[in-house]
């Protein structure tokens, strides 16, 4: 039985699975992140950095007693009245959502704001939060698009110590070689744990909807990665036991959401129209090492640079010659035993919408079935989306 | 140009450079010169002359499109390939043309590219602009240097050192490889001091705006000033002819008291003098150009003629550290500067060249100069006390160019410059 039907039969107990979504869906859309700030109070010394999208190496900030916290905009959830005077219409929602956030108060007892390179958009945002002098620092974190060892990754190495520095300036904590190798053991076993969500999710996609697993994952981005991991055992232990029952849906790979993210009813909407999402690229920051980071070297920082010169994902901010995205994806569909893939992007993100034609290329070569579709984070109408995708789902299952 | 209007010898030595360029892309199956694609902003253009190759720039040949009324086709031709409405439309005219047969703005054939170098300098787009490109263009080598943004509102010696290590370890071999010419040294030396005087010129012809009345626009008339630096001349003894030429020229305005030469001749009276943001849009330049002039307002400094490259604040290409200097000039472009620092740069030249108010031409394709302008704008506002002034438009789609909401929104704000005015009279 599907969990959600499970527990509104009258007189259910809650399960364990429903309690711990829950959970996560409340920690994932605080807006004012009181958990966050929670942590920091009952400490001195502690701090809080907010990263914007996508990627940004949160074991640096967890080794020097900092809480790294991910700030996705306020979706459709915080309304918009001072943001709009900041941006025009033809640009993406997502930083008239952090400047309003930013402007009304949610981020108070925050430390420093990083912004990775991501967009031209981001970027400028981090000279708006620089301007406004909103936090004691504001950090372009510039990723290497070189990929050598001794040119791009020492160029990375600098930039990690650029934002430590300023954490060093806040709260006087030294980075040892100890304790950044402890917290990338923390983070390897959070992408293990989420990893194994996922792969659970593709044999069984029953068993979790894609809007729990949202939530699931979207929670670690605001609370300490001890805590996270270990809800991330309670649902592993949850969902490796055969609950649920099958529908009649196809499996698909969503790409293109890894920025502004789509209200979580448009995720429900793609389900609820046929599809089980089997793996997408949401919260791509969480999942954004492939595999495990050296923890037991001498020179940690290295190993995070290494990491991400060499085990990143692909992603649509970073420059693709030598190993194109669009077979990555393609790789990934085939991993996941996929149906077919939804390029789902926000409107006006030009890093998504300028990768679409390549994509849509090679998916016909290789025979991938495939739609587009734009939204923004505030969407709230989905009935064109959800008979786009039903028409998706059908043609699949009757002629695939 | 109507009959009347007299050609200066700096436009015709202009033209004649360009045509030059085109006629030399046009032959190169015949001579062998290798062709590189590269960028405006952050261009190495010396570096690429120094290996006697030929650079072309797909940015220029979009505008050129858009001012020839090519590029509405070719934006649809990309869209109708899969590129979204929402994206830069420069991109989407450069794949179009493409597409179409990559007949460029003067009717021949652009070659193909032996190199695409991307000089990833202040501009996210271009990073997926040339991963397109290459898919366009399998198997044709690329070159990354990738330029780090002045987060901080500096350069730093390791900003320096990574692009350095950049140009030697990738840059150079790739041009090595597809000349088959090694890097030579001294020749580059020879074209960057070429450079640093040319880049001095610049700086004397813009900042004769600080004569009242101004002898140029620093807009309208700026981009065609900037046309030969931005499109592969500076370092050459051609372009440090045309610079000298049109200073002159220039001088000889300021001594007559002369205003700027337009489109329709001589502007009689200047009435508004503003500071402008953000590029023109290419596909009505006339008509844009003329409710300017039309209402006796000149353009006395933009940060758009500082895009491929900002002179003013002393830097010069530097024979004596070559790749350092190739690499501080990439970082120092416009676009590769913090929000901070433009408004640093934006406030000294609505200083410095008595401006009466500032206005910002948002351009819907390019986010690197948009995101953030409004915040500049109400900065500015405050910190300098003048009227400020905002308006919409596109660098190459013509659905974006609305005559009568930016006419509109132009007379409101020369109403209140003239406002303003007659309060400080």
């Amino acid at each position: 039985m599907n969990n959600n039907v499970r527990n509104s039969q009258p007189g259910f107990k809650m399960s364990k699975l429903k309690e711990l979504t829950d959970k996560c869906e409340h920690l994932a859309f605080d807006l004012n992140f009181n958990a966050a700030k929670k942590w920091k109070a009952e400490k001195e010394n502690r701090v809080l950095v907010g990263y914007m999208p996508i990627y940004f190496p949160r074991e640096i900030i967890h080794a020097v007693d900092g809480l790294p916290v991910g700030i996705m905009g306020g979706g459709d959830r915080k309304q918009i009245v001072i943001g709009d005077a900041y941006y025009q219409s033809y640009i993406c929602h997502i930083p008239r959502g952090i400047i309003e956030m930013a402007l009304s108060g949610h981020f108070t007892n925050f430390d420093g704001f990083v912004f990775p390179a991501i967009c031209d958009v981001i970027r400028n945002l981090s000279g708006m939060f620089q301007m406004s002098n909103i936090g004691k620092f504001a950090k372009y974190i510039d990723f290497p698009q070189d990929f050598n060892s001794d040119i791009g990754g020492e160029f990375y190495i600098q930039e990690m110590n650029s934002v430590l520095s300023k954490i060093k300036e806040i709260n006087e904590v030294e980075l040892t070689t100890e304790r950044l190798n402890h917290s990338i053991g923390l983070y390897n076993k959070n992408r293990q744990l989420i990893e194994e969500i996922y792969d659970i999710k593709q044999a069984f996609p029953w068993r979790l909807t894609a809007v729990e697993t949202y939530h699931i994952v979207r929670a670690g981005m605001v609370i300490p990665v001890e805590e996270h991991n270990r809800i991330l055992e309670e649902v592993l232990y949850e969902i490796r036991q055969d609950i649920g029952e099958p529908l009649d849906k196809i499996k698909v790979v969503i790409t293109g959401a890894f920025c502004e993210q789509p209200p979580v009813s448009l995720i429900k909407t793609i389900e609820l129209a046929g599809c089980y999402i089997v793996d997408d690229d949401f919260m791509l920051g969480s999942r954004w090492i492939q595999g495990d980071v050296d923890n037991t070297t001498d020179n940690p920082l290295k190993a995070l640079s290494e990491a991400y010169l060499n085990f990143s994902t692909f992603s649509s901010s970073v420059y693709d010659i030598g190993n194109p995205k669009s077979k990555r994806l393609i790789n990934l569909i085939k991993r996941r035993e996929a149906d077919g893939v939804i390029f789902a992007a926000p409107s006006f993100c030009d890093p998504a919408l300028l990768d679409n034609p390549t994509y849509n290329k090679e998916c016909d070569k290789a025979g991938i079935r495939y739609i587009n579709f734009q939204y923004h984070e505030n969407i709230g109408q989905f009935k064109v989306i959800k008979e786009q995708v039903g028409a998706f789902s059908d043609s699949i299952k009757l002629w695939a | 140009m109507p009959e009347n209007v007299k050609k200066e010898r700096s436009m015709i030595l202009q033209k004649e450079m360009i045509g030059n360029l085109f006629k030399e892309l046009g032959n190169v199956k015949q001579t062998g010169k290798k062709v590189v694609y590269t960028f405006v902003p952050g261009n190495l253009s010396e570096l690429i002359r120094s290996f006697d190759m030929l650079p072309v720039y797909p940015e220029i040949n979009a505008l050129q499109s858009g001012m020839r009324k090519k590029s509405d086709a070719y934006i649809r031709e990309a869209e109708k390939w899969g590129h979204s409405e929402d994206v830069c439309t420069y991109v989407k005219c450069d794949i179009g043309m493409m597409l179409k047969g990559n007949i460029g703005p003067t009717g021949e054939k652009v070659p193909d590219p032996d190199l695409l170098l991307l000089s990833y300098t202040g501009c996210f787009t271009f990073l997926k602009w040339f991963e397109n490109l290459e898919k366009l263009y399998p198997g044709v080598p690329v070159a990354l240097i990738h330029t780090p943004y002045q987060e901080n509102g500096e350069i730093t010696a390791e900003m320096t050192e990574y692009m350095v290590k950049q140009l030697k370890n990738d840059v150079i071999p790739k041009m090595e490889q597809v000349s088959g010419q090694k890097f030579d040294p001294e020749k580059l030396k020879t074209i960057l001091q070429h450079s640093a005087d040319i880049e001095d010129l610049i700086v004397k012809i813009f900042d004769t705006t600080k004569n009242v009345p101004s002898p140029i626009d620093a807009y309208f008339a700026g981009v065609y000033y900037i046309g030969p630096i931005n499109i592969g001349f500076r370092g050459t003894p051609e372009a440090t002819e045309y610079y000298k030429e049109l200073y002159s020229e220039i001088l000889e305005r300021v001594r007559l008291g002369l205003g700027p030469v337009t489109p329709e001749g001589e502007m009689e009276e200047e009435r508004y003098r503003l500071v402008v943001e953000g590029p023109p849009n290419w596909t009505s330049f006339r008509e844009f150009w003329k409710l300017f002039y039309d209402m006796g307002a000149v353009i006395v400094a933009s940060s758009y003629t500082r895009v491929g490259g900002v002179y003013k604040n002393g830097f010069r290409h530097d024979p004596d550290r070559l790749l350092e200097s190739l690499s501080e000039y990439c970082m120092g472009c416009y676009t590769n500067m913090n929000l901070p620092q433009r408004v640093e740069m934006l406030a000294k030249e609505i200083k410095d060249y008595k401006a009466d108010g500032f206005l910002v031409n948002s351009i819907k394709s390019c986010n690197s100069f948009s995101a953030g302008q409004l915040l500049i704008m109400r900065t500015l506002e405050d910190r300098m006390g003048i009227p400020v002034g905002f308006i919409e438009s596109d660098l190459v789609d013509p659905r974006y160019f609305s005559y009568s909401n930016i006419k509109n929104r132009l007379e409101s704000f020369f109403q209140m410059l003239e406002q303003r005015k007659l309060i400080n009279v």
